[in-house]
């Protein structure tokens, strides 16, 4: 195992190494960003959703969490190593407590998924309606349904002068998206990620064989927040603002949609589907005559009815069965022992 | 004392329009286990149905309590025979998809009517009571939200529909056996919630300006009030909406009305933690 | 006390007005091996379910090795060392059988011997060929023979097993009764079971449930042939 995390560790480096040198010669680094945030905030949801079996509507209140953790925090200390690390914090701990709630509760799948709906509505309906100059946290006022613009933006490390922007800002955020895909990567393949997806696969049985369900899936939850909320952070240093609206289930259903359509219990699928949704969210932005809601709408509706797996694992498993056939012929049918009996269940 | 029948009427309208706005999706909700987060959209459309009616000279209460029903009612039931009827039993799935047709609907809705504010006045004055002005819609909508619980519990309680509704609700695999049609019945229901999703839409259309993205509003609502209900369909929308309506209405009055609002979400999280088998599923099981 | 290796006083499930096991006081010494046996709708596997925390218990307790753990969570009783298996399977279907029962076994084991203890299972069950497929494509033999391992992964001295050999083939019981008496050697078992073939080559005591109690408690060739016990079973079955 310990050998091919390694190579994981390799191919995945190598891979975001091509993609940042060959990108931005396709599209502008600019738009190029926020679509590596978007590829960030969606890997949060398909790690806890697509591993880890939580159904989560409000995964968009960790992003919007950690974007208002950041931008208060930069204007009451006048720089962002440390605001960086609170965006990271902040949802975490707020999703470890929402969680605790929740799974300790043994709530079902639909009501996880009112509570975190809800819960999205109570934030942005209550940070949208601090726009008195009343509400502040230190020197950083609110400002309601008109955001908090104005904040110190990232920095080199311990130099609050040295501002990172523009191509930089970028490699930044493509190189944290590398290293959060590598960490992904490592924590599934730990005993606790494996754990994790058997829980996904019967809860039941997991809890019979001595395993705390509850507190596992509070730790999933928590860390799915978290890099929720790095995204976040890295989204109000892209767009130099923070609004309500990120908090909205708007957003919300957009991530779930990029997990959709990307392919869930995939690790690469959510970053595909929301860098090429958003892409193309992009593209139609720049025409009138279709609206942008529209399509997205009618992708979801499609993708449930006609691919529910999502692109990523459809491929995948047309390549294995190409790749396969072409190089082992028979081999399919030596590995499957035949089975005449039908499967019986009693119940 | 005047202030006491104020917020009393208050209190009422609050719980009425909580029962209208939830309708539709406990129906559909509770006969046939689909969760149709599309329901805000099918209200936003009862709205501009009611408003395009309107325009084109059709008297207001007409507009509202027919045509947008029947409108509405046809949109979802094209929408059931393409989209939900693949779907039954896949209760996340169905959440899933109806989410993208709610995203579908307004942007359809934003290329047809445009990205602006529309809406119709009040066809009910106002009046005093004593020192306090109130508004007359509301009591329009108390009557409705009373008259359609009413017709509701007459329909499943006394009529032969109602009866192979109730039987489809609690066994839909006896119902199936014993020769109703599983197909008809699901057509019918999603007509029936949606109509009702409409009707709700146009009724409370006068009380808002109506944007195509106006269904955000009271999906959360409607969907926290069916789940804690639980899965007695009238008794159960009767008592969230109660529960949630005053909440609501005791926090707008004594701090303001987005606190009031927060409060509601609040205590729809405290509450499905506390009974998460919704208020009747704990306190009166196995009533309709 | 070491050599009880459960007990219960009392215990009482309600279901509103059904009374699914009532007052019911059972005790089981260590490396026994008990069958619970009665006709449908007898509250075995509602007793079952409140011993295994599945269920709370409306009232009594419940004792393992001296421990009280009634109301416990089901992941708690499991960590003391109890393997349990449910009367409908549970199992990780899109999981390999390899890998359901790696999980069972890191629970108890670090990394290295969890992969030792997997191997070792996986031979123990003669699981061998069939350790990479997953366990949604398997038989429904292979997966009962499955959960079994997963029972057996975590080394447990109590064995709880609802309906083990229920849906199996002559061939696949046999099997498994030769598994169970190995695993007998280490752990004391609860067997809930109806196919009579398979108590009597296993078991030496048996307890009769009716209507929510102990009916009776006796070795098996007297349980076999008490009236009262037949009249119980034609009375629902025949
Ligand atoms: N969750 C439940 N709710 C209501 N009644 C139940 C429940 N579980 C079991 N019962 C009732 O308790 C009785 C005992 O059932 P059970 O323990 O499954 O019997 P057995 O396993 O002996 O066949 C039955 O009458 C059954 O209907
Ligand atoms: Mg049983």
């Amino acid at each position: 195992m310990p050998g091919s995390l390694t190579r994981d560790a390799i191919t995945i480096a190598l891979v975001t190494g091509v993609l940042v040198w060959v990108l931005p010669l396709i599209i502008g680094t600019y738009t190029l960003t926020v679509l590596v945030i978007y590829g960030m905030l969606a890997l949060s949801l398909g790690l806890i959703w697509g591993f880890g079996g939580i159904l989560c509507f409000g995964q968009a209140a960790f992003f919007g969490l950690g974007a208002y953790a950041y931008a208060i925090s930069a204007i009451n200390i006048g720089e962002s190593t440390l605001p960086m690390f609170l965006a990271v914090l902040v949802p975490a701990a707020f999703a470890a407590l929402l969680g605790a709630m929740m799974f300790y509760g043994r709530l079902g799948d639909v009501y996880l998924g009112v509570i975190t709906l809800v819960v999205t509505l109570i934030l942005f309906k209550t940070v949208n309606s601090t726009a008195g100059p009343q509400y502040a946290i230190g020197n950083a006022r609110l400002g309601g349904f008109n955001g908090i613009p104005g904040f110190p933006t990232l920095n080199v490390p311990g130099l609050p002068d040295a501002y990172i922007w523009g191509d930089g800002y970028f490699y930044v955020c493509a190189a944290l998206l590398g290293l959060v895909y590598m960490l992904v990567t490592a924590l599934l393949r730990s005993s606790f990620g494996r754990v994790a997806v058997g829980i996904r696969e019967n809860e039941t049985r997991m809890s019979l064989m001595g395993y705390d369900v509850r507190a596992r899936k509070t730790v999933m939850f928590a860390i799915g927040a978290a890099i929720a909320g790095l995204a976040g952070a890295l989204f109000a240093n892209w767009a130099e603002i923070v609004t309500p609206s990120l908090f909205s289930l708007g957003q919300s259903a957009e991530i779930i949609i990029w997990c959709i359509v990307g392919g869930l219990g995939t690790r690469l699928g959510p970053v595909l589907g929301a860098a090429g949704l958003a892409y193309l969210k992009f593209l139609l932005g720049q025409q009138a005559l279709i609206d942008n809601a529209l399509v997205t709408g009618l992708v979801l509706v499609l993708f449930v009815l006609f691919l529910p797996k999502g692109i990523v694992p459809a491929l995948s498993g047309l390549w294995n069965f190409g790749f396969v056939r072409w190089r082992l012929p028979g081999h399919i049918h030596q590995r499957r022992r035949p089975r005449g009996r039908e499967r019986t269940r009693n119940g | 004392m005047d202030l006491y029948a104020v917020v009393l009427v208050e209190m009422l309208y609050g719980v009425a329009s909580l029962v209208l706005i939830s309708a539709g999706l406990a129906v559909v909700f509770g006969m046939i286990k689909v969760i149709n987060l599309a329901h805000g959209e099918f209200m936003m459309m009862g709205g501009y149905a009611t408003i395009t009616a309107v325009n084109l000279g059709v008297n207001v209460f007409v507009a509202m309590l027919v045509i947008a029903p029947v409108a509405v009612g046809l949109i979802g039931l094209v929408v059931e025979r393409l989209v939900i009827r693949h779907l039954y039993g896949r209760l996340v799935d169905t959440m899933l998809a109806t989410w993208g047709l709610s995203l579908f609907f307004i942007g359809l809705v934003t290329m047809v009517f445009g990205n602006t504010t529309t809406g119709i006045s009040t066809p009910i004055p106002g009046f005093a009571i004593g020192d306090y002005q109130v508004n007359g819609y509301n009591f329009f909508i108390i009557l409705v939200s009373a008259s359609l619980l009413v017709v509701m519990l007459s329909v499943l309680k006394g009529t032969r529909s109602g009866l192979i509704a109730r039987g489809t609700m609690q066994r839909p695999d006896m119902a199936a056996a014993l020769g109703y049609n599983p197909d008809r019945i699901n057509m019918a229901t999603f007509f029936c919630g949606s109509a009702l999703s409409g009707l709700a839409g146009a009724v409370l259309a006068p009380l808002v300006g109506l944007v195509p993205t106006s269904g955000g509003a009271y999906i959360a609502k409607a969907f926290i009030t069916v789940i804690a209900g639980g899965p007695s369909l009238i008794a159960g929308l009767l008592s969230s909406a109660s529960l949630f309506g005053a909440v609501n209405q005791i926090f707008t009055f004594a701090i303001s009305p987005v606190v009031g609002e927060v409060a509601l979400l609040v205590a729809a999280v405290v509450l499905l933690r506390v009974l998460p088998k919704g208020v009747t599923g704990t306190f009166f099981k196995g009533r309709p | 006390m070491d050599d009880v290796a459960l007990e219960t006083y009392g215990l009482t499930m309600r279901f509103g007005g059904v009374i699914a096991a009532n007052r019911v006081d059972f005790r089981l010494r260590a490396l026994e091996l008990r069958c619970l046996i009665g006709p449908n709708g007898a509250g075995k596997s509602t007793f079952f379910r409140c011993i295994t925390g599945l269920q709370r218990p409306t009232e009594g307790e419940v004792y393992m090795r001296g421990i009280e753990t009634t109301g416990w969570m089901p992941h708690r009783i499991a960590s003391l060392g109890v393997g349990i298996k449910t009367q409908t399977p549970n199992v990780m279907d899109s999981l390999s059988v390899h890998e359901n029962i790696w999980l069972a076994a890191r629970r108890f084991h670090d990394l290295r011997e969890a992969d030792r203890k997997t191997q070792e299972i996986i031979e123990l069950l003669a699981l061998g060929e069939i350790a990479r497929d997953d366990l949604g494509r398997l038989a429904h033999g292979e997966r009962q023979r499955v959960e079994l391992g997963l029972v057996a992964a975590g080394d447990p001295w109590l064995i709880l097993l609802d309906e083990p050999a229920a849906g199996l083939s002559a061939g696949d019981i046999e099997r498994m009764t030769g598994t169970i008496r190995e695993l007998n050697s280490r752990a004391a078992l609860i067997i809930v079971e109806h196919d009579m073939q398979f108590i009597r080559s296993i078991a030496e005591t048996v307890t009769v449930f009716h209507q929510g109690k102990v009916l009776m408690e006796d070795h098996v060739d007297r349980v076999m042939s008490d009236p009262v016990v037949r009249n119980v079973y034609l009375g629902k079955k025949a």
